[in-house]
């Protein structure tokens, strides 16, 4: 599913990243852990194809998408990756639904209202379907956006940082449904965090190190 | 799409009120100049009707134009018949028709003008009902006329002496004779829409009445039976007016001005005016000419707004930048977003300028409708004061080019903001945060 190969980046020459092989078959759930520099962020954003990379393959479903021209890698990334981020962001001027509907739209499917309501009941919050997302408290905002990023059925869902705003019920909440959606649309679940209260969940782990350590 | 840039615009209404609002104020002059220029002109041109001349007493020449004309100014003064003979001889060699009108009078503010039936072929004016003017007192009104006074077909009115349509200010020929209304003209779009046509012989009866009583006239005696002659008896002596003996030999009456369309064109007529102003006392203005004096005298002070409308187009075109660049800092995010989303950079520049064009469109509508409804308001004001009729609710033409420039000025404000849209690097804005 989820591949990469001798990936590596650098913001300048002097100081290269070089990331460790990753592998993630579908319906898994693999854990990025690191102190913050260590390139967390970086990473998610080569796989999420937001970032090239300056060497190195990543294949998601058997494409290479350092191969794809920037429409064509929009559109995949569109159909095939969920994001979710540290603080939830969403298109202030529309409403939960309408952001839902506009994630649907953007990645090249029917806006299906349905499926939305789906996605909003399985978190909990189907209530604020008509709200501002702005009006919602962060735990709610965080699980919008999950919802967001299941809308389209992503075959990767990579998620950065995405209970370091909230408060320990919250998430636990928020990383159960992350993991039991995952699990029910039969996606690769990818998290990047130094969050300690994660590390139990998931036994998949793999840590990042300093570059200026691994020199 | 166009949903997504309506609400993007919507969720913040105040900061681009004021860039929609300049656009309209621009549009809106520039629309408003547009048909307030069009159907004056208009009104200018169908009233020109091919006459080439206008003799009148001495004064200005454009007044003599506006009064005779287009029925608008005060009327030069009078002139003696006896000057204006040879003009009216059916024989000259020159002049296919003489027109003369004898103004001065009204009522309810529209003008009454004795005259020929030849000024009907003049404005091609046709009877809409009943019949053409025969008789002393007989009258023919004009389409706006009867809309307005409520005259019809056997109405009888007396006219007031002036131009004016103020009660204390009326001087009403009280004491004379009622005109009766013979016939009602088909609306021409000319100026006979607001005129009281009668035979110039009308005006002299009405007005020998008024300054001399009743004297030794008999036709005038059993049209004003019964009533007491209170004015004063001076002793002036003129001639009973006949309907029926030609104009040109009632030597010693006046009348306000002569319209003269010539056989055609050539070096005597190109040197008439000249020699009428020269060798008589007369005044002879050519309307072609002073119109187009007249258009210099507006086209300089319409291009003077219409520069101020551009410049405040412009001044709002900058403003839609500046608003569109001002909101694109702060949704920097969310269109990072979007791309995360799967949205190209293609359609967020698509985005940025929709939002531009839309800006525009609102703007535009704005602006035309404010124009009409101020032309409306304007007609209105023109109708009660000089008795034209114009509507606020023609659509020319020149507003689909003025469309056009507001979506190109919309387009042109977008395309900064638009392309910053397109180079928003979504690693470096999501991380940034």
């Amino acid at each position: 599913m989820l591949q990469t190969e001798a990936l590596s980046y650098f913001y300048n020459k002097e100081n290269p990243l070089h990331f460790p092989d990753l592998k993630c078959e579908r319906g898994e759930q693999l854990l990025l852990l690191g102190q913050s520099g260590c390139g967390k962020t970086t990473l998610l954003h080569l796989l999420g194809g937001l970032l090239l990379p300056k060497g190195g393959k990543i294949s998601i479903n058997n494409t290479d998408i350092t191969k794809l021209s920037s429409t064509e890698l929009d559109k995949f990334r569109g159909q095939e990756i969920g994001i979710i981020f540290q603080k939830a962001h969403f298109v202030n001027a529309l409403t939960v639904e309408e952001n839902l509907l506009l994630a649907q739209s953007l990645a090249g499917n029917n806006p299906d209202k349905n499926a939305v309501h789906g996605f909003l009941q399985k978190l909990n919050v189907f209530h604020k379907l008509h709200s501002k997302t702005s009006e919602l408290s962060q735990g709610e905002q965080q699980r919008v956006a999950i919802a967001r990023a299941l809308v389209n059925r992503p075959s990767l869902i990579l998620a950065d940082e995405p209970t370091s705003a909230l408060d320990d019920t919250n998430t636990k909440e928020v990383i159960e449904l992350l993991e039991q959606q995952a699990k029910d649309s039969n996606a690769c679940l990818l998290i990047v965090t130094h969050d300690g209260r994660l590390k139990e969940r998931f036994s998949n782990r793999v840590e990042l190190t300093r570059p200026n350590i691994e020199i | 799409m166009i949903k997504l840039a309506w609400k993007n615009l919507t969720s913040k209404p105040l900061s681009m009120l004021l860039s929609v609002l300049l656009f309209a104020l621009g549009v809106g002059l520039i629309s408003l100049l547009l048909i307030l220029n069009k159907q004056l002109q208009e009104k200018f041109d169908k009233n020109l009707a091919g006459v080439d001349l206008v003799i009148g007493a001495k004064g200005s020449p454009l007044q003599l134009i506006l009064s005779s004309m287009y029925h608008v100014d005060n009327p030069t003064g009078n002139i003696p018949i006896k000057e204006v003979r040879p003009f009216l001889n059916p024989k000259h060699p020159l002049i296919k028709t003489a027109i003369p009108l004898s103004g001065g009078d009204s009522y309810r503010g529209f003008r009454i003008i004795g005259t020929t039936h030849e000024i009907l072929n003049l404005y091609e004016g046709a009877i809409g009902e009943g019949k053409k003017w025969e008789k002393n007192l007989d009258a023919v009104i004009g389409a706006s006329v009867a809309e307005k006074t409520g005259l019809k077909v056997g109405s009888r009115f007396k006219s007031a002496h002036g131009l004016i349509d103020v009660e204390e200010l009326i001087d009403m020929h009280r004491d004379d004779a009622d005109f009766v209304v013979t016939g009602i003209l088909k609306p021409s779009g000319s100026v006979l829409d607001q005129l009281i046509l009668t035979n110039t012989q009308s005006i002299w009866y009405v007005h020998d009445t008024h300054d001399h009583g009743d004297g030794n006239h008999e036709e005038h005696d059993h049209a004003h039976e019964g009533h007491d002659h209170n004015h004063d008896h001076d002793g002036h002596h003129h001639p009973p007016v006949e309907p029926t003996k030609a104009l040109r030999d009632e030597i010693d009456k006046d009348i306000t001005a002569l319209l003269i369309k010539f056989k055609g064109r050539n070096a005597q007529t190109l040197n008439m005016p000249r020699s009428i102003n020269e060798n008589t006392d007369l005044l002879a203005a050519s309307p072609a000419y002073e119109l187009n004096r007249l258009y210099d005298l507006m086209g300089s002070g319409e291009l003077l707004l219409r520069y101020i409308a551009f410049i405040i187009i412009i001044v709002s075109g900058l403003s839609i930048f500046i608003a569109l660049y001002n909101s694109l800092k702060e949704r920097r995010y969310e269109l990072a977003l979007m791309r995360v989303m799967g949205a190209s950079r293609a359609k967020l520049f698509f985005l940025i300028i929709l939002e531009g064009i839309l800006l525009a469109i609102i703007g535009y509508i704005l602006g035309i409708v404010l124009s009409h409804i101020a032309m409306s308001l304007l007609a209105g004001y023109m109708e009660s004061s000089y008795r034209y009729t114009f509507s606020g609710w023609i659509f020319l033409k020149e507003e689909i080019y003025l469309l056009i420039a507001a979506l190109g000025i919309g387009f042109l404000a977008a395309i900064l903001p638009a392309f910053q849209a397109f180079k928003t690097d979504i690693s470096t804005t999501l991380s940034r945060n």
